[in-house]
Order: C-alpha cells, then structure tokens, then sequence
C-alpha cells in the first residue's frame, strides 16, 4: 500500500480540519472496508485521519431510540443492542469473529455496499444518522451505490435506531465474504411495517409493496427482477426469488 | 513513523512507515515470524495475534492502530518445553498438517475462549471457526483441538 500520513486527531473539529488540510484525505474507522482498498490501490489517500481517539462508541437507549456510536465495533453491536435483538443478530452475522471486533457501525454505513448488512437496518429501523453537521433520516442517506447524503468531510458520529415492536433479518451469505447476496430486514413499529432490502440492488432500497402487504394481512408480493444486480454470484432472477425467501425468512423469525 | 508498540510482555519502540501493517511489523522489523501471512485479504486468519486479549486479523491494522494495545502473538504463548494448553492440544489432537494456518487457529481458539468459557462443543467451535481457512481442510482435529485445548486450558487454572 501506498505510504500516507496518519494524523489522529482528539476532537472531531481537528478530525475536520485534518480531512481538508490538502491532497486527498480518508477517514479511518474499524479498517475493514478501507485498509484492503488501498492494498488493493483502489483507494490511495495522501492523508489517514483515525477517528478512534474521538470517543465515538457505546450503546445508550433514549427513550424509543436505541443510540449507537458510529465507532461501536460489530462484535459490541451484537452483544450490546439488546434492545433490538434483530439488530445485535444482524451484527452477529457481519464477516467473521475477528472481521466483527474491528469493523464498525459507521464506517460501514458511511461506506454504504450496496451488499453491506448495516444500511438495511438504518432503512428498516427509521435510523437518525447524525454527523459533526447535523442529521439525516436513513430514508434520505442511502442514495445508491456507495453513495450517501454526506458531504465531503463530514463524519457520522452515531446512529440512533427506532426501537420497533419486533424485527427480524434475514439474509443469504456470500459463503466466502459473507456480504449480503440479499439481506432483508423486516420491522414492525406498532401496525407500521418497514422492509428494507440489502444485496439485491444497486443500493439499499425500502420495498414497499412488501411494507403494505404485510400490514394489510395479504399475500406476500413477488419482487421484480428488473432492475435487480446480476453479477458471477446471482443473476437477476436468483436474486428477485432471493427477496422473497428472505422475506419469508425474516417474517418467521421476528423478535 | 515512531510507533511504541507492546508485544508479548516487551517494549518494542520502531520506526516504519505509516502504511506499515502489524503483520508486516511483526515479521519483517520484529522477525516475529510466528504470525503468518496467509492470504492477506482479511479471509483466512493466518495472521491472527490478540490486541488486548481480542483476536484480530493482523494483516487488516496499520502498526500504528496497535500502538497503546497489548498485542500477543503466537510467540508469546508457550515455549518448546512447556507449551500453552492449546498448543499442546493442537499436538495431541494432530489438529495440524501443513502447519500453515496453524498459529492463527490456535489464536482463533483463544478467541472463542474468551468468549465462550472453556467448556465448548464442536458445534460452537465449528460456527467460531469461520474466520479461519486451513487449506489442507483438517478440520475436524483443528475443532477437537480447540475442544480439548479449552479444556486444558481449565485444568490448567484449577
């Protein structure tokens, strides 16, 4: 990998400053998305800025909203989230033992995979993700193929999730990178249903003739597959059926 | 860049770059060869050490966000004469072959220790594992060595 400079900043107003201080800039969080780019040269920052030195992590609940810090690592997302055990068991399904103590909350959801598990539950679960700059409904964030309504520079410093009545998800594994080939996860806020759908798309996506089906007691609806990914591990089709298993799937196991 | 890091108990104070991963650390500047370098794409475990008691995969960390852990490395387990509980299962198990992967199965072993107690199943063990690739596929004494390693390793601190 290319050589960079690593600045650790104390406040997220240094991390900031730090991010526009000339030449291209990453932040650095858990490293697991990252650190194999830029091996890979895919990604060749001049500058690192490690946002671990910011107090970014921890669980707290605040009435209807479960808070989790942006630097939270899978592995305490899956034993800390008790509060929605659909969400710890999401965590407890990301990569592999050793994966889940690095990675984190936000460095996933601000990386936005289009076959990562995170964004699915900021979808499902109505999630707050707030930054240094103020806050966005996950309805808004996730805008496709890692893309989100982040501005350049910003940083998320925790998500607050929806405490939903009961919630599941659901998910068919890459077998040897265990991302989503297709996730769903499937919420249930008092009568109000929210499906979201991870892996099958080009982004996360609500889908929302399931949301209404569900809530009206009806046959469950079948997924197009024309504009779903078609890749060497799932075409189009495969994965639109995918949709409707998982679904089946997460509907079976609600908590 | 200076980077103080603390491996198996010692002080080790290098000069490296920034870029510079703690599995190439430890190897090419400490010549802690223990750790390897399997398939260097955070898949296969090989390059397992323990940051503050939790298994991570080296090859995934710069040096630098190790600096202020207490990284443990296969080295800093046992020694030829007295080997750790989960050495010594691994060597009675036969839980190895090549012996490629073996250092960081037995740092995967430790893991599901910390997590799970001592007294496994290999059912548990099996899930645990999926970090962790042996391409001579000897599994299933890899699984009971970790099995009897967690045992010994309760014997041992009875």
């Amino acid at each position: 990998m290319r050589d960079f400079a690593l600045v650790r900043p104390a406040s997220l107003a240094d991390a900031a400053a730090a991010f526009s201080g000339g030449g291209e800039a990453a932040y650095l969080a858990g490293g697991h998305t990252l650190i194999p780019a830029m091996k890979s040269r895919l990604r060749m920052p001049d500058a690192l800025v490690d946002l671990s030195g910011l107090g970014l992590s921890g669980i707290t609940r605040d009435g209807n909203r479960l808070w989790i810090g942006a630097m939270t690592r899978h592995a305490d997302v899956a034993t800390g989230a008790t509060a929605i055990p659909g969400l710890a068991a999401l965590a407890s399904g990301i990569g592999d033992a050793q994966v889940r103590n690095r990675g984190t909350l936000g460095g996933s959801v601000a990386n936005n995979d289009p076959a990562a598990d995170y964004p699915a539950a900021c979808l499902a679960l109505d999630a707050l993700i707030e930054t240094d700059r103020g806050s966005h409904t996950a309805d808004d964030f996730f805008q496709g193929m890692f893309t989100t309504a982040l501005a350049d520079g910003e940083i998320i410093t925790r998500i607050g999730f929806s405490i939903p009545a009961r919630s599941a998800y659901a998910k068919f594994r890459h077998p040897a990178s265990r991302y989503a080939v297709v996730g769903v996860y499937v919420a249930d806020h008092g009568g109000q249903w929210r499906v979201a759908v991870t892996g099958a798309g080009p982004g996360v996506f609500r889908w929302a003739e399931a949301e209404a089906a569900i809530a009206a007691g009806g046959a469950l609806p079948a997924m197009p597959a024309d504009d779903l990914n078609s890749d060497i591990h799932a075409g189009p089709d495969y994965r639109a059926h995918l949709c409707g298993v998982m679904l089946k799937q997460a509907l079976a196991c609600l908590a | 860049m200076q980077i103080k890091l603390s491996i198996n108990g010692q002080a080790h104070d290098v000069d490296v770059p920034a870029a510079s991963l703690l599995v190439e650390v430890l190897r090419d500047t400490l010549a802690l060869t223990g750790t390897h370098i399997g398939c260097d794409t955070s898949q296969c475990g090989a390059c397992n050490v323990l940051v503050d008691g939790v298994a991570v995969k080296s090859c995934t960390m710069l040096a630098a966000q190790a600096e202020g852990a207490a990284i443990t490395t296969i080295e800093g387990l046992g020694s030829p004469e007295a080997l750790h509980p989960m050495q010594q299962a691994f060597r009675e198990a036969h839980g190895l072959q090549c012996g490629f992967c073996t250092p960081g199965m037995v740092m995967a072993g430790l893991e599901i220790v910390r997590k799970h107690g001592t007294r496994l199943t290999p059912e548990l063990v099996t899930h645990e594992l999926e970090g962790n690739l042996c391409r001579c596929t000897g599994y299933l004494n890899i699984v009971k060595a970790i099995v009897a390693g967690a045992a010994g390793m309760e014997a041992a601190n009875a």
